[in-house]
């Protein structure tokens, strides 16, 4: 049976330049992958591949999420079949309150699946529970998303959106960047939360100790394009003592 | 010199009085070029029972049907009224004028929800409206423009403020085949306050001319101005705004911002934004944009899941609800935010 994303020699442009180079990759159902690697390796670009950004053109091979072509879909279609990206730098969108973008979102997605739109009572019992979890104020959600929000404060949003929208695919790009230690911890429970046998993830990071917090079981090097090493938790200890170097190398 | 007007044109049912694109401050919305002939007067209308989600709300409610004479609206000093007033073009092919004077007493305050409404193709419309604020008065104007895409409508406000007064406006308009909405303030200065804003939303190929007057003559005088446009097909929107600040009007702070969004290449937005100072120690600013959406933004919605259409519609509500938050009265207001999203097809 094939993983519930499978990833077969991607090849990938950014204005018109290579940056993904014949890249392979599995993620079963119910798995947390990690994916670290050095600055400008590809990882970001990956993730936006992956959920359909403009600008990011496929050149080569194939991704599929349970069996299905996900480059033969618009983004908010893959979005409704379940992919979600945490965004390594989330966007300020002045004007649309934080309530008002994940209602519109999470009926868009809705009405593509055939279901109902959520009724407003039990949106908001929701939120206030989600947001009480992230211990983020049930204020912030009013006011524009993002706007003026510290950096930490975003990517618990994105985690928020997340715990909101309940996708079936996880991309985090580097979530834990930007955070304090105890948001590290309310963020990575909020992750572990969802974490179940019809999920899957993949934990875009730099370092080690995001991946104390969430237990991955498997670890990959993306370097120059292509993962370069995989192996069990152990690699990440291995990188966090001894760098890229090696594989920066095996790249070139 | 007596300046041509479309009122004078009317009037006098010589085309050679209409404002030209030789006329500096009507460049982009030439008259002369476009009337190739002046239509008979309207007949004589009369106004018909109108239901609106303001009704319940108004003090009172005045239509003038395809122009009338000089009407006047006195609000009493101390006296707080909530007043509708609509101009409507009932009869195609026919020209019409109205005006109004309006004059706000000391301490007292006037809302009024100014709907200009073509209910006919092809009509010439010419409204003046001459608006006096006393000490300590205050005025809120909302107007809702929404004329035939076939009409040609010209209104033109001339605004006196005492020191102490204040005036706010705010113009909501879809425009017409050629519009223009003129604002003319005498801004004293000591405590006096101006807003003025705006928000056209233009689609086909409909034509709207925001143009305002400021002219600050005294000490410490404040405006505020922020006006927002959407332009799509083949659209034409006109930002005209000038401040003076007279020899003497220290301490002026005047701000204006104009910022308009173009969705489609065909789509044309005109500004000019100019600040005349003559006066020192001013705090004066104006800022203008003219783009498209953010295509970030548009990715970071779709990826949540919202489809292309969905996404492009809700930011660009974003971008023009900035402006209508600024109106104060409440139920104008929600009134305003229905009408922006009837317009950009939003409502749900
Ligand atoms: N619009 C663009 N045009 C050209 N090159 C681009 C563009 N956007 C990104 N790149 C390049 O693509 C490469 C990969 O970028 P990407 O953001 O995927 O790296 P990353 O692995 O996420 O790095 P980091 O760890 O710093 O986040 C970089 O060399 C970057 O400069
Ligand atoms: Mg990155």
């Amino acid at each position: 049976m094939t993983a519930m994303l499978s990833i077969t020699n991607l090849h990938a442009t950014v204005g018109d330049k290579p940056i993904l180079k014949g890249l392979t990759l599995d993620v079963p159902a119910g798995e947390v992958h990690a994916i670290m690697g050095p600055n400008g390796a590809g990882k970001s670009t990956l993730g936006y591949v992956l959920t359909g950004r403009p600008g990011y053109e496929v050149t080569g091979g194939s991704a599929t999420l349970d069996g299905q072509d996900l480059f033969a879909l618009a983004p908010d279609e893959r979005s409704a079949k379940g992919m979600f990206l945490s965004f390594q730098y989330p966007l300020e969108i002045p004007g649309v309150p934080a309530l008002t973008f994940i209602r519109t979102a999470l009926n868009a997605q809705r009405k593509a699946r055939g279901e109902d739109e959520i009724a407003a009572p039990a949106f908001l019992k929701m939120a206030r529970e989600k947001a009480a979890a992230l211990k983020i104020d049930f204020e912030m959600l009013k006011r524009g998303l993002n706007v003026g929000f510290s950096g930490g404060e975003k990517k618990r949003m994105e985690i928020f959106q997340m715990a909101m929208l309940e996708p079936r695919f996880l991309i985090l790009d580097e979530t834990d960047s930007g955070l304090d230690i105890d948001a590290l911890r309310i963020v990575s429970d909020g992750v572990n939360a969802m974490r179940s046998a019809e999920r899957a993830m993949l934990v875009i990071t730099h370092y080690q100790r995001l991946l104390d917090y969430i237990k991955p079981d498997r670890v990959h090097v993306l370097s120059g394009g292509k993962i370069v090493a995989s192996g069990g938790p152990e690699l990440a200890h291995q990188l966090e003592a001894e760098g890229y170097d090696k594989y920066v190398q095996v790249a070139a | 010199m007596v300046p041509m007007t479309l009122a004078s044109a009317i009037a006098t049912g010589d085309l050679a009085q209409l404002p030209s694109r030789r006329d500096e401050d009507w460049r982009w919305t030439d008259l002369r070029g476009l009337i190739r002939a002046l239509p008979p007067a309207s007949p004589q209308g009369r106004a018909w029972l109108w239901e609106n989600p303001l009704s319940g709300q108004l003090d009172m409610t005045v239509g003038t049907v395809n122009g009338r004479g000089h009407t006047d609206l006195d609000v009493a000093a101390g006296d707080e009224r909530f007043v509708g007033w609509r101009f409507m073009s009932a009869t195609p092919g026919t020209s019409n004028q109205a005006e109004l004077w309006v004059d706000v007493a000391a301490g007292a305050k006037l809302t009024l929800i100014e709907s200009y409404e073509g209910r006919g193709a092809g009509y010439l419309t010419d409204v003046a409206v001459n608006i006096k604020i006393a000490d300590g008065g205050s005025m809120e104007r909302i107007i809702f423009a929404e004329d035939d895409a076939e009409g040609i409508s010209v209104s033109t406000a001339d605004v006196t403020l005492a020191p102490g007064a204040s005036f706010a406006q705010t113009i909501l308009t879809s425009g017409a085949r050629r519009q223009r909405i003129e604002t003319r303030v005498t801004h004293p200065g000591q405590g006096a306050s101006v807003r003025l804003d705006g928000v056209y939303l233009l689609r086909d190929q409909r034509h709207a001319d925001l143009t305002t007057v400021v002219t600050h003559g005294g000490l410490e005088g404040t405006t505020t101005q922020l006006t927002k446009g959407v332009v799509r097909d083949q659209a034409r929107g006109v930002f005209q705004g000038r401040i003076v600040v007279e020899r003497g009007a220290d301490q002026t702070d005047a701000r204006m911002g104009h910022h308009a969004l173009i969705l489609s290449d065909r789509a044309e937005v005109d500004a000019k934004p100019e600040l005349l100072i003559f006066a020192d120690d001013v705090q004066c600013a104006h800022g203008n944009t003219i783009g498209a959406l953010d295509e970030s933004a548009i990715f970071y919605a779709r990826q949540r899941g919202m489809p292309q259409a969905v996404a492009r519609a809700m930011l660009t509500e974003a971008f023009v609800g900035e402006v209508v938050d600024r109106i104060e009265h409440e139920g104008a207001r929600d009134v305003a935010r229905a009408w922006v999203s009837a317009q950009l097809g939003t409502a749900t």
